[in-house]
């Protein structure tokens, strides 16, 4: 399958529409390294670069214990970068900040508030001196969106998972931010409520030309939703191995999407990446150390 | 209609209290002695009916029963500084307890969430907590009379010391484990740090600050009774010494039952705060 791809690694050329859209999110340099008690040193990541424009939906792939959550808080602004920097709107972040809606993994709803209580507990929080009738409309309108209007008044404890991880993601729209980091929001959910909240995400981001950044360990997933997906290799000293560009043009649909010609160039190009790359060390290192390659498999 | 499960622990409830009245009542039949026979008068009514008739030293149920009844239909009655009604006495004893304990509160419930958020504080403070927690309430009783001066205020300050370490306590552990989640979706709204406290903070930790709460109040009616002996002059605990002092058997029966009663009561009410503040995931 490696022949089909179609390396493109250099930055010259007529910028591509992608070019020019405006940078959302940048990282330059970024590095994590924790110390343990025992003063042993363990660099989770360094170097990473990448950038996510507006308007686009950007997913990372890498296994479990690559530093994807870390990184992601980090986006967050809930952890501090041990090394390098993160700019939103070339500025360098510190701190959480409304600009930065988080999707958690476990959906993280207060218990004691209901579905709509706790969107608007972010709507409060970002318009706080909104009248009290136009907050709730705000939290109303988006947990529409999550086709949760019915359930309103409910607590968490009596919702399914899957509506509480709308209830989650209408949070997080909501606020209307620059940009949604979703942490593996659709991991802890079965086969079938993944896919309609996986197409759900897909209309509600056409709708509202959200840029996103998705963590995830799904391929298809990544192939639905994202523009560009990067691919992390596995920790320690986890690096950006490549940076795959969806060949499949949009509107893409969870029905439809295995039928495209591309679609299997870009499946096996992930696949063999999780399972034979990942792993790859000291050799792609030098390569991939700044400049990570970028690579649009496609028929 | 009431379901069978019901029908079944009322009759086993009934059955155990029939039971207990019959083998109470074998008591006071089997301690009955000879009624004694040409006593000199004046001697016979010092004496009381356990000599002249021969009755037994422990009350029948019957006079349980009546004697309580009686405070149950007249207790607000007050005869002067030795005679009043068991409803005054457990008025002064709950005033006492709630004061000694919303006191406690106030304090305990802002310094628990200081030392739950700040770990700083939670070390520095922990061996005082630690030391001061296991000491027995009535233990301040003399430091307190000594700079205190009052004993009802007294009362109120060893029910103050003795309310404070299961809320403080529980509050420092239900802050310090509210989900980092919660926080983390706070800290990334931007929440302020008085808003957060009070709007993820302190329903997060409500469940565990209320089961403090419960358990204070249990601590603190034990304790009012025996400060209350000590203390003297008003409330239930002197009520009982009272009621021994006179050998009033039948009093001091009654009097356990009264105090029963209230501290059921004061924890049902705590159970229903519990209720409401609680909240499943």
């Amino acid at each position: 399958m490696n022949q089909t791809h179609k390396i493109d690694g250099t930055e010259s050329g007529v910028p591509s529409e992608e070019q020019m859209r405006t940078t959302v999110i940048e990282t330059i340099n970024l590095g994590k390294t924790f110390v343990s008690e025992s003063k042993t040193e363990t660099e989770v990541f360094n170097n990473l670069n990448f950038d996510i424009k507006a308007g686009e939906f950007v997913c990372l792939i890498g296994h479990s214990g690559c530093g994807k959550t870390t990184l992601l808080n980090m986006l967050g602004g809930l952890e501090e970068p041990t090394n390098g920097s993160i700019l939103v709107d070339d500025k360098e972040i510190s701190g959480p900040s409304l600009d930065r809606a988080m999707v958690f993994q476990s959906h993280a709803l207060m218990p004691w508030m209901t579905a709509i209580g706790n969107v608007n507990f972010a709507v409060q929080s970002k318009w706080p001196a909104w009248s009290k009738k136009k907050q709730l409309d705000q939290s109303r309108k988006f947990l529409d969106l999550v086709h949760l209007g019915t359930s309103l008044d409910k607590k968490p404890s009596e919702l399914s998972g899957g509506m509480k991880q709308r209830v989650g993601i209408a949070r997080a729209f909501a606020i209307e931010p620059k940009i949604l980091l979703l942490d593996e929001p659709f991991s802890a959910l079965d086969a079938l409520t993944r896919g309609s909240l996986q197409d759900e995400l897909v209309t509600i981001c056409r709708e509202t030309n959200q840029t996103c950044f998705m963590i995830t360990h799904d391929i298809d997933e990544a192939i639905l939703l994202a523009d560009r997906i990067i691919l992390m290799t596995n920790g320690p000293q986890a690096y950006v191995h490549e940076i795959v560009i969806n060949t499949i043009e949009k509107p893409r649909a969870r029905s439809s999407l295995y039928k495209h010609e591309n679609y299997y160039p870009i499946r096996n190009h992930l696949m063999d990446f999780l399972v034979n790359k990942s792993n790859l060390k000291d050799a792609l290192r030098s390569v991939a150390n700044n400049k990570p390659k970028i690579v649009k498999p496609a028929k | 209609m009431v379901s069978p499960q019901t029908l079944k622990v009322v009759t086993v409830s009934l059955g155990i209290f029939i039971c207990f009245l019959i083998g109470w009542q074998a008591l006071v039949v089997a301690g009955q002695g000879e009624a004694a026979t040409g006593l000199d008068p004046e001697y016979a009514a010092l004496m009381g009916a356990q000599v002249t008739e021969g009755a037994s030293a422990l009350p029948s149920p019957g006079d349980v029963g009546s004697e309580i009844w009686g405070h149950i239909t007249n207790p607000f009655y007050d005869a002067g500084p030795n005679d009043k009604g068991v409803g005054i006495q457990l008025a002064y004893s709950i005033a006492r307890v709630l004061s000694g304990y919303f006191l406690a509160a106030l304090v305990a419930i802002p310094l628990g969430f200081l030392i739950g958020m700040s770990e700083t504080a939670q070390r520095a403070l922990n061996p005082y907590i630690q030391l001061m927690k296991p000491v027995s309430p009535l233990a301040w009783m003399p430091l307190a009379l000594y700079t205190i001066k009052d004993s009802n205020t007294s009362a109120v300050f060893v029910i103050f010391i003795c309310s404070i370490w299961p809320m403080l306590t529980n509050t420092t552990f239900g802050v310090a484990s509210v989900r980092r989640e919660w926080l983390d979706v706070s800290r990334t709204l931007e929440v302020g740090s008085l808003r957060t406290a009070l709007r993820v903070i302190l329903p997060a930790a409500a469940p565990t600050i209320v089961t403090g709460m419960r358990i204070s109040i249990g601590i603190a009616w034990l304790v009012i009774v025996a400060a209350e002996m000590l203390v003297g002059g008003t409330g239930i605990g002197y009520f009982v010494w009272n009621e021994w002092n006179n050998l009033s058997i039948t009093g001091v029966i009654s009097a356990i039952f009264f105090i029963g009663v209230v501290g059921m009561c004061l924890d049902m009410i705590l159970a229903k705060c519990a209720a409401i503040v609680s909240y499943s995931e």
